[in-house]
Order: structure tokens, then C-alpha cells, then sequence
């Protein structure tokens, strides 16, 4: 097997990729006949294996409830913060106070540092810029931050203390 | 009931997207435009998908889930493509109104 598809390959080297794609599968063709829950199992089964390179280090979820709960807070957030942008963007554009803030990062892992990004996107009035090198620091930029360290310990406290509780306890 | 349920969510997220196009216009500098696009629009694209999918459950033809997998493609490559733009507005040095931070030094 590891001839083939690299180091770590096991029988199932992402346990939870499986369920993933293979109710991806069943919401792709809107249906749970027998032949399609069969078929979407197989390519959940299968798929992990062939982009296990992409995929190196295995993924746990230490506390599943926790990440429902950030899931809950995330959805939240984008629906309070689009109302704040909206309101910014009509407001006067001229009174913005813009900045570029470098976040510290306590995350190790690509994945919970990729969703940490991802997850600062999504909520309006900041994007993630660039991650540096060393992966010690995201940039991000706000769009409204008058107190650009009242918005970074907002990030930490808010998204990345939960990312680190799911995804890397100490 | 439902028509006005529907209406009310269809206007609510034409109006989110609206104002998400019109950061474009209404802001200064490229770091600010971009968060009127990838922002406003989620609420907005949230909204018109949830009335879809209550719509097409409702015509008789059991429930309609494809939207459930339209947010979430959406909610993964969106804020990649926001994070590509940003990055390289920031290799090109484009005009800000705050003082990026020192790029050279750190070797990006």
C-alpha cells in the first residue's frame, strides 16, 4: 500500500474524511437509495487513499461538541457582523479607520490554522492576508478597527481558543 | 404564507448582495473593497439558498438538499479567493489607505 500511495497508508488513513464524502456523495444526488449509501461509502473509502498526500498529518476532533458549539457561534457571527458591514458601507466610508493586524497564532496544525483563516473571512470586516512562513503570525486586515488590539483579542478568544480545544489539546 | 416567507428571504438576500456590490463603488482602497463582495454576499447568498431549498421541498418532490452543498462549496472557496486577492495586493504594493506592514524585511 505505501508503495503506492505514500507513508501512513493505511486501510483507512482518514476515518472521518469517509462519512464526510460519503454524505457529500448522498447530498449530491439527493437521494439515500441503497446503491448510492454503497457507492458513496466506496469513494469515501477510496478517495482518502489517493489524496492522502495532499492530506500528510491524520485529523482528530477531540471534542465534537465543542466544534458544533464554535459551528453555532460561527453562523452566528456572520449574520451579526453582515448587518455591521452593511451598516458600514452605507454609513461614511470616509470615516473608517482600516488596519493591517498580525494575530499571533497558538494553532500548530494546517488544518485548524486553515479554518481559523477561513472562518476570519467569512466574517465580515475581516480578511485574512497572508500567513507567514515561519506560521507563527496571520495577517489580517479589518476593515473598521479602530483598536486593532481589541480586534486580535477578539480573534483569539473568540475562534481560536475553540479551534485549539477541538483540534489540539494540550 | 409561505409566498411571503419566500419573498421576504429572497429580498433580504438580493438587498445583502446589493449592498455588497455597492462596497465596491462607496470604498476607497483595495484592502476595503474587498470586504464588501466576499462579505455582505454571504448573508445574502445564505438567504436566497435557504428560500430555494424551502421552496423546492415544498413542491411535493421530497426534500431538496443540494443547497445545504451550495454553502458549503461557497463557504470553503470563497474566503480562499478573498485570501489569493489579498496576498497578492499585498506582493504588488498596492495603494492603501493604512501602511502595510513591512514585506521586504520579513521575506514573504
Amino acid at each position: 500500500m505505501s508503495k503506492w500511495f505514500g507513508p501512513r497508508a493505511g486501510l483507512l488513513p482518514h476515518p472521518l474524511l469517509t462519512p464526510i464524502l460519503a454524505s457529500i456523495w448522498l447530498l449530491l444526488n439527493n437521494s439515500l437509495a441503497p446503491g448510492q449509501i454503497v457507492l458513496g461509502l466506496l469513494l469515501g473509502w477510496v478517495i482518502p487513499l489517493f489524496t492522502l498526500r495532499f492530506w500528510p498529518e491524520l485529523v482528530r476532533i477531540h471534542k465534537p461538541l465543542a466544534l458544533l458549539r464554535f459551528l453555532g457561534v460561527v453562523l452566528l457571527d456572520i449574520v451579526l457582523a453582515n448587518m455591521a458591514v452593511a451598516r458600514l458601507i452605507l454609513g461614511r466610508p470616509q470615516s473608517l479607520h482600516p488596519a493591517f493586524l498580525d494575530v499571533p497564532l497558538a494553532l500548530k496544525g494546517d488544518l485548524a490554522i486553515g479554518l481559523l483563516a477561513n472562518v476570519i473571512c467569512l466574517t465580515p470586516g475581516t480578511v485574512s492576508a497572508r500567513l507567514s512562513p515561519d506560521r507563527k503570525f496571520l495577517l489580517v486586515h479589518a476593515l473598521d478597527a479602530p483598536d486593532g488590539d481589541a480586534v486580535i483579542a477578539t480573534i483569539k478568544q473568540r475562534y481560536e481558543a475553540p479551534l485549539k480545544e477541538v483540534f489540539e489539546p494540550c | 404564507m409561505l409566498d411571503y416567507l419566500l419573498s421576504f428571504l429572497i429580498l433580504t438576500g438580493a438587498l445583502f448582495t446589493f449592498i455588497g456590490s455597492l462596497g465596491l463603488v462607496r470604498l476607497r482602497d483595495f484592502f476595503t473593497r474587498l470586504h464588501g463582495p466576499t462579505k455582505a454576499t454571504t448573508l445574502g447568498v445564505g438567504c436566497m439558498l435557504i428560500a430555494s431549498s424551502v421552496y423546492f421541498s415544498n413542491q411535493g418532490t421530497g426534500m431538496s438538499l443540494h443547497e445545504v452543498l451550495v454553502t458549503l462549496f461557497l463557504f470553503i472557496t470563497a474566503p480562499i479567493s478573498a485570501h489569493l486577492l489579498a496576498k497578492a495586493a499585498l506582493h504588488l504594493k498596492l495603494k492603501s489607505l493604512t501602511p502595510p506592514p513591512d514585506t521586504d524585511k520579513a521575506d514573504y
